[in-house]
């Protein structure tokens, strides 16, 4: 059942005009203040949709009363819901988080510049998760990603910039891509709207126009979701930009691409079988085997810790793609599961390396020597997400890996099931560096120095995603019933 | 999950406590050493029959503790060795250690306890990263590496575990460990994953590989839990699969034919150990009521003998700083009375020596070969017997407390050292001699008799001859002394220097191919980290134009494959 319902519009609204007010009060506190109370109210909006979607069926808004496909039409299905919950507890936790970790990383002027920069990228995020219009979602790509350059170049370090942009200058071209793709199936159909689009293509599908579309929106949105061999701004982005801002992106911006390329993967094209037509099976598991190996490999060999975490996302996004280009129910819900449980772990160990950056100003291995000792409650919560990374049980990544390898069993892909478990044994390789560092390596020498108390404000947002990953993964019922009504959802229109 | 259900989890009490050790120091730090294995042990011994705590994971129910005879006799085995152990390592300063034991013990008797093949796989993953660490806290560099080799080893065993059950969840949409046969791709990988943890062959050599590297102390704990959980497992999950026996029947021998070549004192036991679960492993092939008893008693008395050998050479390494070399080692009877005692007991034990433990238990396999008319197996059984007695119950003690005199001159360990092996050692003997309190909580009823005088009569003539074979031999391998040359001699001269040869060559192949697959192994960490590491090309920062080239790459890819495919 369909019903209107005007909360989805203020999912979008009220960041967007927040940030403005924002950039008028020019102060740092007063800034944080608005987009404490603008996130958690989300979170609120975020929490009441998911269940009233889950519910009662999609939500639906039409933009200044018109009817789609002419207007502009926001529209909520599980899979969005899900999404949109994610953004919106991230938010909810890093903003709190932010306050201590971004004075301590930002000239006191720029700050508040800081949360209006944040206020666009979760309305951004929120409104490409929301929206049914192609062309209104490439809006929302651009003022995502345009706050995220901007995010990303307030780093410390002068490396900064030229990572955010060398990320502004891909992400303009896959951006481009992805409008280009938009267009072509524009001058084809005449329609931006997904549902309608998605009852025109199977006429038009075999069309040379709308296959290019189909190319350049694979590719563009391939970008945004760093998927290997695209995943190369990734690392530098993550690597420089200031601590919050990588815990935020790291768990929310690629899950949003993720959720684009199932948009239109199974919802525009999903009256057309686009696996059965195409090789794309064997092309996007090879992407996301490349991805789980080699990028596990690089983060095993990084000293900056960052940056390990930042390899290990493009990692776990293979296992994400690797979910998704089964085309079976299981397999769509163990991407759609990891995408959440995924989001949970890699939050909280960013949200630790920035306290540790906070507190001891290192962020290499070899200067954190005993840090579990320094910081012995921080480090515990660093090693429940490195064990979410490997998937151990009773954390959430036990749960996505579970799902995944029960996927690919029942498609009858055994050696997969045994690639997915393998690749989790290099995750065990990074993570054990880390956990010898801190807790085992020299420990007759005295541990790094705390330089800053750690604050509250700081240890108890990672310790919410820490427990948030505990909980998920041994209460998984409720996630993995969402994941696979969102998957049915998918793979109902195909 | 509720707290007063926690509390019914034995293996939680252990492992959960395990990590109150650091908060405390001192005496209080030692009292809770030895209450947390003993508060443990009472909780498994009233753990009822049947499923007693569970927890819902997705769609499956976890049965954590469910209580049957021979669950509760491992947990029980297991409790009492995490208490010794404990006792034994009480002088031991590195807690990382203590605290990696215990949760080693405690998920080993989450293993036995455990009702459904998720909770198993939890403990299963638990126990290879305690153990590791176990391993890895002797803080040696060899150590390290031997962590690093075990770790690899037992985390592959549990990716093809973990295989196995999720196939066999979807197979059968249960996950209730109950008997199973190896007819399917699950099956066969949830046994190939049990296997790997009982050194089974191809995979054996990691036991001996890094049991030895442990600490003093650590190796009693490594010697007692995997191994025997893994034997738990098969014989729930496998029991009366035939492979077993042959595969048991070549771990007996295997471990006896390193352990005699070998010159480490705890190396050799660290293949005796691969020799003993090869019996175990003979008896859950068999798989009768009689053999699954069998097993089970076996590895209740081998735990704790075995245990027993390791504090006494623990004790040794203790007293000489770290000598573990049979070659450096010898004569310290005069001034280690007490331990030498508690060695030979033990030895004693391995052997099955009548009126000790190793006796009532280890009879009970042959003795079911012997019923199902298995007579091959029955005569490789007894004739291993001997080669158990060759290598652990004489080799053993002979060379580190006898032999020729080293010139050292330690001192018995500490008393809480003393008192751990001295509970063995009683345990080894009351046992032998009261075997009905065992037999009692056998997991099926038994009124086999031990000591009749048919069974103890072929034992000790047995273990006379292979004495006798032993000193004799000894003098050979010392090459020390001129042989007359009798017709008996020569014959037994040629066997067993063919013997010698044949082993020489299989270790030297073995060697080389180790080597080989070394180089292999480096070969590809050297090309993993040219590329890897932050300069490497997979890792360095790309300039933005070659990203640029590659999104037109991947760009062309898709549209030939859309158009064009």
């Amino acid at each position: 059942m369909l019903t209107s319902d005007p909360w989805l519009i203020l999912l979008v609204v009220v960041p967007l005009l927040a940030a403005p007010v924002c950039v008028l009060l020019r102060n740092a506190t007063a800034a944080w203040a608005v987009a404490l109370v603008v996130s958690w109210s989300i979170f609120g909006i975020a929490v009441k949709l998911l269940i009233q979607v889950l519910e009662q069926g999609e939500v639906f808004y039409r933009i200044g009363g018109w009817d789609a496909p002419w207007g502009i039409e926001y529209k909520l299905d599980p899979l969005g819901a899900f999404v949109v919950v994610i953004i919106a507890t991230i938010g909810a936790v890093v903003i709190p988080y932010a306050k201590k970790s971004v004075e301590n990383e930002i000239q006191k002027e720029r700050i508040y510049l800081f949360y209006t920069m944040m206020l666009l990228c979760i309305s951004g995020l929120l409104g490409i998760t929301v929206t049914g219009d192609a062309f209104n979602l490439f809006v929302f790509l651009e003022i995502s990603s345009l706050s995220s350059y901007v995010l990303i170049s307030m780093g410390q370090d002068r490396r900064a910039l030229t990572a955010a942009y060398r990320y502004l200058i891909m992400g303009t071209i896959g951006a481009t891509f992805y409008i280009i793709g938009v267009g072509l199936m524009y001058q084809m159909t005449g329609s931006l709207n997904f549902a309608d689009l998605s009852t025109i293509m199977p006429a038009i599908a075999d069309t040379r126009t709308v296959l290019a579309a189909l190319a350049f929106l694979t590719v563009g949105i391939s970008l945004k979701l760093a998927l290997f061999p695209l995943h190369m701004w990734l690392p530098n982005a993550y690597t420089f930009a200031p601590s919050a801002v990588t815990a935020f992106l790291a768990a929310t911006a690629t899950k949003v691409s993720l959720y684009v390329l199932l948009r239109i993967f199974f919802t525009v094209f999903g009256e057309v079988d686009l696996f059965a037509t195409f090789p794309l099976q064997p092309v996007l598991i090879g992407m996301a085997l490349a991805g789980m190996f080699l990028a596990s490999l690089s983060a095993i060999w990084q000293e900056n810790l960052k940056r390990m975490m930042a390899y290990s996302s493009v990692a776990q996004i293979g296992y994400m793609v690797l979910g998704v280009a089964l085309a079976t129910e299981a397999g769509l819900a163990g991407g759609i599961i990891h995408l959440f449980n995924h989001a949970l772990v890699k939050g909280t160990a960013f949200l630790a390396i920035g306290a540790i950056i906070y507190s001891t100003g290192a962020v290499t291995l070899r200067d954190l020597r005993g840090v579990g000792k320094s910081m012995p409650l921080l480090m515990a919560a660093f090693i429940v997400a490195g064990l979410g990374l490997i998937g151990v049980p009773l954390t959430a990544g036990f749960v996505s890996k579970w799902q995944l390898v029960t996927a690919t069993l029942e498609a009858d892909m055994w050696p997969l099931a045994a690639l997915i478990l393998l690749s989790s044994l290099l995750a065990v390789i990074y993570v054990w560096r880390i956990f010898e560092v801190a807790y085992l390596r020299d420990s007759h020498l005295a541990p790094v120095k705390i330089i800053k108390k750690l604050p509250l404000s700081m240890l108890i947002p990672t310790w919410i995603l820490a427990l948030a990953s505990l909980y998920f993964g041994t209460h998984a019922t409720l996630t993995m019933d969402i994941a696979h009504t969102a998957a049915r959802q998918l793979m109902g229109g195909m | 999950m509720t707290i007063d259900m926690l509390l019914m989890s034995p293996a939680l009490i252990l492992i959960l406590g395990a990590f109150l050790l650091p908060v405390f120091k001192g005496s209080m730090r030692k009292v809770l050493t030895l209450a947390l294995p003993l508060i443990t042990l009472v909780a498994v011994w009233e753990v009822g029959d049947g499923v007693q705590v569970t927890a819902s994971f997705l769609d499956y129910e976890l049965e954590l503790v469910e209580g049957n005879n021979l669950s509760r006799l491992f947990a029980l085995v297991f409790s009492i060795m995490a208490f010794a152990g404990g006792l034994f390592a009480l002088n031991r300063k590195n807690i990382t250690e203590m605290v990696a034991a215990f949760v080693y013990a405690g998920s080993a008797i989450g293993v036995a306890l455990a009702g459904d093949l998720v909770t198993v796989f939890i403990y299963w993953e638990l126990m290879a990263v305690a153990s590791t660490i176990v391993v890895w806290s002797a803080r040696t560099e060899a150590s390290a590496k031997a962590a690093m080799r075990y770790a690899i080893i037992h985390l592959f065993g549990g990716v093809v575990l973990m295989i196995g059950v999720i196939g066999y969840a979807q197979e059968t949409g249960s996950i209730d460990f109950v008997r199973m046969i190896p007819n399917s791709f699950a099956t066969w990988a949830i046994l190939v994953g049990f296997l790997i943890n009982t050194g089974a062959p191809p995979l054996s050599a990691w036991l001996p590989d890094a049991y030895p590297e442990g600490s003093w102390s650590g190796t009693v704990f490594l010697s007692a839990f995997t191994t025997k959980t893994a034997v738990y497992v098969l014989l729930v999950g496998f029991a009366g699969t035939e492979l077993l026996i042959w595969l048991g029947l070549y771990m007996i021998f295997y471990g006896i034919i390193y352990a005699l070549l070998e010159n480490d004192m705890r190396r050799i036991l660290a293949y005796s150990i691969i020799n003993q679960v090869g019996f175990m492993l003979v008896a859950a092939g068999i798989g009768t009521e009689m053999a699954i008893n069998g097993a089970a008693a076996h590895a209740f008395t081998h735990i704790i003998y075995k245990a027993l050998l390791l504090m006494s050479a623990g004790s040794v390494m203790y007293m000489t700083n770290g000598k573990r070399k049979c070659t450096d080692l010898g004569g310290l009877f005069q001034s280690m009375p007490f331990t030498t005692l508690a060695g030979i007991i033990g030895a004693l034990a391995i052997s099955s020596v009548p009126w000790t433990s190793g006796f009532i238990s280890k009879s009970m396999t042959s003795q079911a070969a012997f019923d199902e008319g298995l007579a091959f197996t029955w005569f490789c059984l007894v004739a291993a017997s001997a080669g158990v007695f060759l290598h652990a119950g004489i080799k053993f003690p002979w060379f580190v407390f006898f032999q020729k005199d080293s010139g050292l001159r330690p001192k018995d360990p500490p008393w809480n050292m003393k008192a751990a092996m001295a509970l063995f050692s009683i345990l080894c003997i009351w046992i032998g001699v009261q075997p009905e309190y065992l037999y009692a909580i056998l997991p099926f009823p038994t009124d086999y008799q031990p000591y009749t005088q048919a069974h103890v009569y072929e034992m000790l003539q047995l273990l006379l001859y292979s004495g006798l074979a032993f000193f004799v031999l000894l003098k050979l391998m010392k090459r020390t002394l001129t042989i007359t040359l009798d017709v008996d001699w020569v014959y037994r001269k040629l066997l067993f220097n063919a013997a010698r040869k044949a082993t020489i060559v299989i270790t030297k192949f073995n060697r080389s191919f180790g080597n080989t697959k070394n180089k292999l192994v480096s070969k590809i960490i050297t090309l993993a980290t040219e590329h890897h590491n932050p300069r490497g090309v997979l890792a360095r920062t790309t300039p933005a134009g070659e990203m640029a080239f590659w999104m037109i790459v991947v760009l062309c890819a898709y549209l030939i494959i859309y158009l064009f495919v």
